[in-house]
């Protein structure tokens, strides 16, 4: 058993519930208008989008997939400059060249939101082989979706991965939908997870929606590829609550579906556990959602009073 | 200019081998990765010997998996290593275009000056190998429709080791095309070890004054044989080598046309969307508009896939008697 601390379940906590009121808040944004272009909200899966990233070591690098909110949000990243750049202005993490989509803190190891489903695989692969080459003893954390999962750069990846064990942890969010495209209907398998038999890896399918069990399985899983022993897959089945993007009108779902995910709501199950078992007082969950509510709030508010880029900066940064 | 004393005689092959030995030698963060560049040496023999003297670590055998070796050396780039990725064949690239075009030619951009990709992408293209049409192609202006990548390619031993040295050191994407049948090729190349030919220009290979052609890969060694045998009749071709084919130096151009005041673009590829219509569209653009005093010629490849039969694939492509017909003709002599 891994031995929780209190300062990091509070972590977890605060970061889930951060995660929930961006894209919350984000989705109230653009319903309003004031997003250009759209958002693919992860709102449902803030266990399986933070607790890998709460897994990982100082220097461990990761790989974000095109629903990427929740998951850089776990990384660390300062929410500030992820608003800025979902609003597209100069503060944001890409100076608004990149967008939601595209949110990256390459410095810090965070390898960027993928516009191309299945597009971060490979890149993940690049980056655990420089781990590899200078022996530096990190992990390469590569989300991706269950739609991805169909793609020939996750089978390349996997392959090449397997034969040179690379130090990457492949974290497969299956949220049920690959845009309207239920699981079932484009995947002849129970388990995605059964794909690492082809590639003689370890693969696992866990719940995406319990945190410590996405947090438990990750820290595995990372410890392993960090001893050297090759990549893993992990398959989180868990739900995104929101349409695929905000042109979505979601015609290809029951709503009652959505209302079975939600009683198993990750954030509402790691509340239970802190009660049970009694880590905090009511008063300081409270405080800890309330914290985490008003991040939001400032960061919408750093967003908005931002500076647009300047048009000078359209053909800045084609070439280094 | 430099000494004989300074240069050995070598193949084009050679030469880009010795110019990736020298860069290797001295950045360890330059590897090498690709099909069968190990103990086989490559398909055309560019990596020969490098696996023995750089080990299994550098010198990658990847599975036959051309999005993952892109896709891998993009994602190695952006984390510190410098790594060069050889595709078997030019045509190719269309398995490992999302990971070129979409992720290592956009990262920096994307993410606001961030990263960089220091890589080199080795395409060996053109015909001439009777190896039909899916082993022949120049697909150079694909690449050179995508911002954020650069295009090289050497006519020339001392080119090819000149521009590999500087597309390892380039903090860029850099897609280098070679085209096969230069492999053979034998020149002076400098043994200097900080010879580099800086990307981004367009040299004169010739001077003249009659007629311009621009032109590069094979197709410029065609032009050079015309230009030597329309020389004996009094008449002086002017011969420009765009040696980084994106972005490209257009003024060398721009001023050998003001000069002659006829133009000839040539290329292998597929004429229509091809390079050649680029520069002369650029051409007209130009100052030099006024001084044309015929229509401009472009010679391109047909627009067919590259047959297999030996006497199809030759009239596939420009030829020396293409460019001696194509200067007659602005000369006003047929």
């Amino acid at each position: 058993m891994i031995e929780l601390s209190e300062e990091l379940l509070l972590r977890m906590y605060y970061k889930m519930n951060q995660a929930r009121y961006f894209e919350e808040k984000l989705d109230e944004l653009v319903s309003k208008g004031k997003v250009h272009g759209t958002v693919h909200l992860a709102i449902g899966q803030e266990a399986s989008g933070v607790m890998p990233c709460l897994a990982l070591e100082e220097g461990d690098l990761v790989s974000m997939s095109h629903r990427s909110h929740v998951q850089a949000i776990g990384f660390g990243l300062d929410v500030n400059l992820m608003m800025a750049e979902c609003l597209g202005k100069y503060t944001g993490y890409c100076k608004g060249k990149g967008g939601s989509m595209h949110i990256a803190d390459v410095e810090n190891g965070n390898l960027g939101g993928n516009g191309i489903v299945g597009g971060g695989f490979n890149l993940s692969c690049g980056a655990a082989l420089t781990q590899k080459y200078h022996n530096t003893g990190k992990v390469v954390l590569c989300f991706a979706g269950d739609g991805a999962t169909n793609t020939g750069s996750f089978h390349e990846s996997l392959n090449l991965a397997s034969i040179w064990k690379l130090p990457v942890v492949f974290f497969i969010e299956n949220n049920q939908y690959g845009m309207s495209n239920p699981v079932e209907n484009h995947i002849n398998i129970e388990n995605i997870s059964d794909r690492s038999e082809a590639y003689n890896i370890p693969g696992l399918t866990i719940d995406g929606n319990d945190f410590l069990g996405v947090y438990n399985t990750a820290t595995k899983a990372l410890r392993y590829a960090r001893a050297g022993k090759g990549p893993v897959l992990i398959e989180a089945k868990t739900y995104r609550y929101s349409g695929h993007s905000k042109s979505d009108k979601q015609l290809y779902r029951d709503k009652r579906e959505l209302i079975e995910w939600q009683k198993k709501d990750p954030l509402l199950k790691m509340k239970e556990y802190l009660r049970e078992n009694r880590v905090f007082t009511e008063k300081q969950i409270l405080k800890m959602e309330e914290e985490a509510r008003v991040s939001i709030e400032q960061a919408v508010e750093f967003a908005q009073k931002s500076p647009q880029p300047e048009l000078t900066t359209i053909l800045e940064d084609v070439y280094a | 200019m430099m000494k004989t004393s300074d240069m050995i005689k070598m193949t084009y092959r050679d030469a880009i081998r010795l110019g990736i030995t020298e860069e290797m030698r001295q950045d360890k963060d330059v590897i090498f990765l690709g099909e069968d560049i190990g103990t086989y040496g490559g398909a055309f023999g560019v990596s020969k010997g490098l696996l023995e003297e750089f080990g299994e670590e550098r010198i990658l055998d990847t599975p036959i998996s051309e999005g993952a070796i892109v896709g891998t050396a993009v994602g190695a780039a952006t984390t510190g290593l410098r790594p060069i990725c050889e595709m078997m064949f030019m045509d190719f690239i269309t398995l490992g275009m999302d990971a070129l075009v979409n992720q290592g030619a956009k990262m920096r951009y994307l993410f606001g000056g961030q990263s960089q990709v220091p890589m080199v992408l080795r395409l060996p293209a053109g015909s001439g190998t009777g190896a039909a049409a899916q082993h022949s192609q120049s697909l150079e202006a694909w690449l050179c429709h995508v911002p954020g990548l650069k295009v090289v390619t050497p006519s020339s031993p001392a080119q090819a080791k000149g521009l590999i040295k500087a597309a390892i050191r380039d903090n860029n994407p850099v897609c280098f095309i070679e085209h096969k049948m230069l492999y053979d090729a034998v020149g002076l190349v400098p043994i200097d070890e900080d010879y580099i030919l800086e990307i981004g220009k367009t040299i004169v290979e010739r001077p003249g004054k009659d007629v311009t052609i621009v032109a590069y890969g094979t197709t410029l060694l065609k032009a050079i044989e015309a230009a030597e045998f329309l020389e004996e009749e009094g008449i002086k071709v002017e011969i420009l080598n765009p040696l980084t084919l994106y972005p490209i130096e257009m003024q060398p151009i721009i001023d050998s046309v003001i000069k002659t005041g006829c133009l000839i673009v040539a290329h292998e590829a597929v004429k229509t969307g091809g390079l050649g219509g680029e520069i002369v569209a650029r051409v007209v653009e130009s100052e030099a508009f006024d001084y044309l005093t015929a229509p401009i010629i472009r010679l391109g490849g047909l627009d067919v896939p590259i047959p297999f039969n030996q006497e199809l694939e030759a009239a596939t492509v420009p030829q020396r008697n293409d460019f001696v017909h194509g200067v007659y003709r602005l000369l006003n002599r047929i």
